[in-house]
């Protein structure tokens, strides 16, 4: 067993290699760029036998990783923010043409004002792509996760995209211990990909992307919507054999103290360590508090949500605004459960979550007064 | 847990002192957290970095204000930011400086260690870069990392004559200051 105290950025690219892409199109953008380097430093030095491809901008960085991945090989991407937003047209393609990349994204905020720190909009601004997202709350978790996700992106009942979401900087740029497994373990965990579906090849020609007329485009669409709705099924299961194989247990969601507890606040990502730790001390001060982490944002954990908050009264915390409604994940948990719920605004542009915000957020939520609020403001 | 802030300006290694101490101490089987203020890699602008050591996993992820130590690499921070905001009541500051005392920190009653840091860098490394030999002078004051696992590393972090310099320095400082 090898720990090593390494960033995230560093662990993404620690799990990319033992994943052994073949091809990498990338292009840097803040705070994603520590993961690109240091996958061209593997591929300059031999580590990693991939085709590093210098695109000239994440549109095409998108464009080049679909070509790749529609001619049968594994593939890997990276982005941030305004690189997502750029690619936005080819995440949409890729997805429709059902093909199993696997992207980082190191969440960060969308201009205007510029803004290079972390929050959640980039990536939400994706969520109705057809692209699974995955949610990591640590570096450990950002590992293992990008070893789970090809498993689940290239499963033929499947061949959606994902997406490996991860907080910028304060993830990204931040060290602490991450367990790694070895290249034989990946390897059993994760063989090398065999395309089996849409991929071209000269003895079956076909073309991939092209013109489906109002004739066949619903039908189309409808096939993808199944896959991401089947993909929670195997989303829990790859997360299971991970878990079996290297002790570390992923789902759809996490579920902690959230048991017996009478409010249950609800976040994706970093954020939910701090939130941990608060809840433990509002235990030990004998409130009932507890968290639902939403792992996979998207296939939305609807049924593993229903069931998780029992009667709880609501916060659901957001890093993310979709203006005049609250919260993307404040809207999806509202349209999945009947409990009593509250939205918070929080962190946007990389303002600093402090346990004192958590606690503001539960005591905002045993004595409501609006329904989105948003905390940390300025006087 | 152990909070520790470092202040610096860009260039100096005040996000790579952070890191290296987490290393450090992740050797000695602690858990560990180590992360600069976002933002601001810019040569000569003010840095700030945090470590946080503990003996169970470190869950939280906001920025250090509350800290034990704070370690300074260049006191003219002192005109620029408040190195002490936050110190712990029992927390002390140690700061690179030439001069024995710093007047503004004695007024506040505030426990501070000096050392010319930037003499023994020039003497030892032939640059003023003083990262790894105020990590030294942390073990020596503080205990909070062992002189041996900072060596370790110091070495493994970096190559050649670099890591040879830097580590005479620091084993250096450490003896000159160790009781």
């Amino acid at each position: 067993m090898v720990v090593k105290v390494i960033s995230s950025a560093e662990a993404i690219s620690e799990a990319v290699k033992l994943a052994r892409p073949s091809v990498i199109p990338v292009y840097p953008i803040t705070p994603q760029t520590k993961i690109s380097e240091k996958l061209a430093d593997y591929v300059a030095d031999g580590e990693l036998d991939s085709q590093y491809i210098r695109v000239e901008s994440e549109h095409s960085a998108m464009s080049a990783a679909i070509g790749a991945s529609g001619a049968g090989v594994r593939v890997f991407t990276a982005t941030s923010s305004q690189g997502l937003a750029y690619m936005h047209e080819p995440v949409f393609a890729a997805a429709g043409m059902r093909l199993p990349i696997v992207m980082a994204n190191a969440n960060r905020a969308l201009s205007a004002p510029i803004n290079i720190w972390n929050d959640q909009q980039d990536s939400i601004s994706e969520r109705d792509s057809g692209w699974i997202q995955l949610f990591c709350e640590t570096g450990q978790e950002a590992f293992d996760t990008v070893l789970q996700a090809y498993k689940i992106a290239e499963n033929p009942e499947i061949c959606v995209p994902v997406m490996v979401c991860v907080d910028g900087f304060i993830l990204t740029h931040t060290v602490d211990p991450v367990e790694l497994i070895s290249q034989e373990e990946a390897n059993e965990f994760l063989p090398p990909f065999t395309p089996v579906n849409a991929y071209l090849r000269t003895d079956d020609p076909m073309s991939l992307g092209t013109l489906a007329d109002p004739g066949h485009y619903l039908e189309i669409r409808y096939d993808l919507e199944k896959a991401v709705n089947a993909s929670k099924e195997l989303i829990e299961e790859v997360g299971k054999e991970y878990g079996d194989k290297f002790g570390r247990y992923y789902g759809l969601i996490e579920e902690y103290k959230s048991e017996d507890a009478e409010i249950i606040l609800i976040a994706m990502g970093s954020i939910c360590g701090t939130i941990k730790d608060v809840i433990d001390e509002q235990r030990e001060a004998g409130k009932k508090v507890g968290l639902i982490r939403i792992r996979s944002y998207r296939p939305f954990p609807k049924e593993a949500l229903k069931e998780a908050v029992k009667d709880a009264r609501l916060a659901v915390l957001d890093k993310d605004i979709s203006f005049s409604v609250g919260g993307a994940l404040f809207s999806d948990v509202r349209s999945s459960v009947n409990n009593e719920s509250y939205g918070f605004v929080i962190g946007l542009g990389g303002r600093d979550i402090t346990p004192d915000n958590i606690e503001e957020i539960i005591a905002k939520t045993e004595n409501p007064t609006n329904d989105v609020e948003w905390i940390g403001l300025r006087e | 847990m152990i909070e520790i802030r470092f202040h610096g300006r860009g260039g100096q290694g005040a996000v790579t002192a952070a890191e290296i101490l987490a290393k450090a101490v992740f050797e000695e089987d602690k858990y560990t957290q180590a992360f600069p203020s976002f933002g601001v890699e810019r040569r000569g602008a003010p840095v700030t970095a945090f470590t946080r050591i503990s003996e169970e996993p470190i869950r939280r992820r906001y920025q250090i204000y509350e800290p034990k130590y704070v370690v300074v690499l260049d006191e003219t921070l002192a005109n620029v930011v408040n190195l002490t905001s936050g110190l712990q009541d029992d927390g002390a500051v140690l700061i690179n400086t030439p001069r024995e005392t710093i007047p503004s920190l004695e007024e506040q009653n505030i426990e501070t260690y000096t050392v010319d840091a930037t003499q023994i860098a020039l003497d030892n490394i032939g640059r003023n870069i003083v990262n790894t030999i105020m990590l030294g002078y942390l073990s020596a004051k503080t205990g909070v990392v062992s002189i041996d696992s900072l060596l370790t590393t110091i070495k493994s972090t970096f190559k050649g004559p670099v890591a040879e310099t830097n580590i005479k320095a620091t084993e250096y400082i450490y003896e000159q200051n160790v009781e």
